[in-house]
């Protein structure tokens, strides 16, 4: 049994919410899809199937749009408005991020189809407050993301680059995590009180909460911090930590040497490669391996504990330029050290830890004949697994069924589709 | 299950043994809805598993092991105990508080809390139908299952500091743990998932997060283009994240503008977003055959985004976002920590950044839930605990310590 399986959701098509939708889609829940009569925009999104566009062949709606269920209702009539509040009627969910005041001038938004659903959880969410200051700005993942703290802090050392948006959706998707954070906040509520409630999500806001020490070193002590290649922004600048490999591919080195066994384990490394000779900062190492845990607080006061630190990086600098990324990476994990390989993101599907927890998943698309591989499951829930329920739908796929589970009878059906309502 | 008290999650308690982001960001979420989150913390080292604990930033430059800023900051509304597990009776006391927990939860490297007699079967003895949701680099089983994170190496090997970047340079990554903050939503979400299904089914479960594979899971599109078009983002020019794949939008991007480490974000969704952006302009750029259809301009974007450039960096970046925006193009100053928190409108009208009260350092801000529940919504009153500071409670009320033997366990070292 799955984790979600006794919800019904419906869902208004919109490139911003979509995520959420899967997330729920795919622990389970009954998320029925409801587009446009010629079907969601991102249905025009590239990439394509073989690069060829088409309504059914954009990868990217096949990924957002993972084992829900589809329909399309052309809300602009009175009948596709009223099967609306019928489907939702028998929802325990609504999400929209529709455009700011379409639902209300249409007369189904979220406030308006709650009633006489008090059991209903709706979730609007706008990329700024509804009713707020900048209700009417526009914004797109890259506006978000450059308004709302993360481009501050993502970039480069030299300030004449400029602050980068960090790519694959994350401003829509983090304004979609916390759309489910919320929505299952209610759930939990219901399952004890029985009663729903309403769910605003602010997407400028949810960016502003997600950039660590940006937000908080303003909010405790109002201190800016700056942006560094790669690594954390800080107030005061940082050594660099990443490093390219031998085989031209990079790590980040993580966290250097700090306790004597780290100083063993590197100066052992050094030998077992042949780099002992060459590297000029030996006695240091000896140092740090029979000086005990280096406090990293006196680095600035402590001459001996400054060269000591510099020295464990220096060493793992030397390592990583004398090997492939791979080996460096497994290498430095193996005698402990955090140190990360930075792949792209296709090659983690590739990577043996990552089939082993079977994260690649074969979804079949039975209308192509073929199956394709998506990645996998956030999370491994161990007595109400994730899955992958089916491919997105079709547009309009799981019309007839949605509506005769939902109560329509078989001439209204035909009534709404004659009418060209579905 | 406690009584419920009318908050959204009143009715649940926690055994926290979550820290730093990516743990505690988690259990601070649900205990902004009410849920009972009681920390455990070591007496023998002050609690200093949790790096964060007594670190930077500092109010008022005061520091100290209850002092630390981010701590504060990522465990609100939280209860501290200390216990010392290495004790028979700090054992006992920890069994008896599992005992009535819904939740338990942590983010230690994995092996760490079987170690310490935590195992889910173990666990389960104890507490039928309890939720153990753990939270680490790569999980609890795999090839990589020894290998250690934090954020950035996390953000590394799921792909998504390399997606992250201007073409010609190395990885621009995340300034800041993503991933820390991400993995605690999805614990989050996790832990909302597996009380769920126990209110329907009666039974608890162990959920095994592995933080890496909730961000590979973050770069969907391209992982598609990847295995059905065996296109990887590994290539020549790629990625240029400022840009837009998918959609292809252009011009799409940060650029200069007036002053020191000034920017904005633009980006032109459509044709009439560009045909108004050259109206604010004032340019000829829309006449140029190079620039006249979206290929075209794709095919020109180097030479496009200099032309934009050039008169961005002449403008003032809020002024400019805005008549921009009144011509119904997305675009905004990339806001400074400074200018978001305390002059932006919307943040200020949501009510992003709520005062605490910590014991110890007295008043301070900070990031409060971007999102507002009609019925039940979050509240954030009370700061980070001091170490300790709620055994009296605990220990006493909860799990019916007598006084006097709650003075013999400080005696003793066991809380």
């Amino acid at each position: 049994m799955t984790a979600l399986s006794d919800l019904r959701v419906i869902e208004l098509a919109n490139d911003r919410i979509a995520f959420a939708g899967k997330l729920l889609a795919d622990m389970g829940a009954d998320v029925i899809l409801v587009e446009p009569p010629g079907g969601d925009a991102t249905r025009g999104y590239e990439p394509f199937l073989d690069d060829e566009p088409g309504d059914e062949r954009s990868l990217y709606f096949w990924h957002y749009n993972t084992s829900k269920r589809g329909i399309t209702i052309d809300l602009e009539t009175d009948a596709g408005r009223g099967a609306l509040r019928r489907l939702v009627a028998t929802a325990d969910v609504f999400l929209e991020s529709e455009d700011a005041g379409r639902l209300e001038a249409l007369g189904i938004d979220a406030l308006s189809l709650r009633a006489g659903h008090p059991e209903l959880i709706s979730v609007s969410m706008a990329p700024f407050m509804r009713g707020g200051p900048r209700e009417h700005e526009l914004a797109t993942d890259l506006t978000l993301l450059a308004g709302g703290g993360p481009a501050w802090s993502c970039g480069y050392d030299d300030h004449s680059l400029p602050p980068v948006r960090g790519g694959g959706n994350q401003g829509y998707q983090t304004g979609c995590h916390y759309a489910v954070m919320a929505a299952l906040v209610a759930l939990v509520s219901r399952d004890v009180t029985g009663a729903g409630q309403h769910i605003d999500v602010d997407m400028h806001a949810a960016q502003n909460v997600t950039t660590e020490a940006g937000s908080y070193s303003w909010l405790v002590a109002e201190e800016t911090v700056q942006r560094q290649t790669g690594r954390h922004a800080g107030v005061n600048p940082s050594a660099p930590s990443q490093v390219q490999c031998g085989d031209g591919r990079w790590v980040n080195t993580g966290v250097p040497a700090r306790r004597g066994r780290d100083y063993e384990m590197v100066l052992q490394w050094l030998a077992e490669r042949g780099l002992d000779e060459q590297f000029p900062a030996t006695p240091l190492l000896e140092m740090g391996k029979s000086h005990g845990i280096l406090d990293l607080s006196k680095i600035a006061t402590d001459p001996a504990i400054r060269e000591m630190f510099q020295a464990g990086r220096d060493a793992m600098v030397l390592l990583a330029q004398n090997m492939s990324a791979y080996e460096f990476f497994e290498g430095a994990q193996q005698r402990g050290f955090q140190v990360g390989i930075i792949y792209s993101p296709e090659e983690v599907m590739e990577d043996r830890h990552f089939k082993a927890r079977r994260f690649p998943t074969e979804v079949p698309h039975p209308d192509l004949g073929r199956s394709f591989t998506y990645p996998g499951a956030p999370y491994l829930f161990h007595g109400s697994p994730w899955q992958i329920q089916r491919r997105a739908p079709l547009l309009g796929e799981h019309a007839d069924a949605i509506l005769e589970e939902s109560g329509f009878a078989p001439d209204e059906v035909a009534q709404l589709r004659a009418q060209g309502v579905v | 299950m406690r009584e419920s008290d009318g908050t959204a999650l009143g009715q649940l308690r926690i055994c926290d043994f979550t820290g730093q982001l990516a743990g505690a960001g988690a259990t601070k979420f649900l205990a902004a809805f009410g849920a009972q989150v009681i920390r455990i913390e070591d007496p023998t080292n002050e609690g200093r598993w949790d790096i964060l604990r007594g670190g930077q930033p500092f109010k008022d430059e005061r520091r100290g092991i209850n002092l630390g800023g981010s701590f504060n900051n990522h465990n609100v509304e939280k209860l501290g105990i200390t216990l010392n597990l290495r004790t028979t009776r700090g054992k006992e006391l920890l069994h008896e508080l599992i005992k009535i927990s819904d939740v338990v939860s942590e983010n230690f490297a994995a092996g760490v809390f079987e170690r310490l007699g935590l195992s889910y079967e173990e666990l389960r003895a104890l507490k039928d139908d309890v939720i153990y949701v753990s939270n680490c680099g790569f999980g609890h089983s795999g090839p990589y299952v020894n290998y250690k994170t934090w954020g950035p190496v996390v953000q590394a090997v799921s792909g998504l500091t390399f997606s992250s970047g201007l073409p010609g340079q190395p990885s621009a990554g995340w300034g800041y743990s993503y991933m820390d903050h991400t993995g605690a939503y999805y614990m989050a979400m996790a832990i909302l998932m597996a009380v769920h299904h126990r209110n329907v089914t009666g039974e608890g479960q162990w959920v095994d997060m592995s933080c890496t594979e909730a961000g590979a899971s973050l770069n969907g599109p391209a992982l598609l283009d990847y295995t059905v078009n065996g296109r990887g983002l590994r290539r020549e020019g790629s990625p240029n994240s400022n840009r837009n794949q998918f959609p292809a939008m252009t011009p799409h991007g940060i650029y200069e503008t007036e002053g020191d480490d000034n920017w904005i974000g633009i980006s032109c969704r459509n044709e009439q977003d560009w045909q108004a952006l050259c109206g604010v302009a004032g340019t000829a750029w829309a006449d140029d055959a190079r620039f006249a259809t979206l290929a075209d301009r794709l095919a020109n974007e180097d030479d496009l985004d200099r032309r934009i450039t050039d008169w961005t960096r002449h403008q003032e970046r809020f002024d400019l976002a805005s008549r921009l925006q009144a011509a119904g193009v997305p675009a905004t100053a990339v806001q400074r920590p400074g200018e978001r928190v305390d002059h932006d409108g919307d943040t200020a009208a949501w009510g992003l950044w709520p005062t605490v009260k910590q014991t110890e350092m007295g008043d301070v801000r900070v990031d409060g839930m971007p999102v507002h529940l009609s019925e039940t919504d979050w509240k954030l009153e009370r700061g980070a605990p001091c170490l300790g500071e709620h055994n009296d409670y605990v220990f006493g009320e909860l799990l019916g310590v007598s006084a006097a033997e709650l003075v013999s366990l400080h005696e003793e070292g066991v809380v």
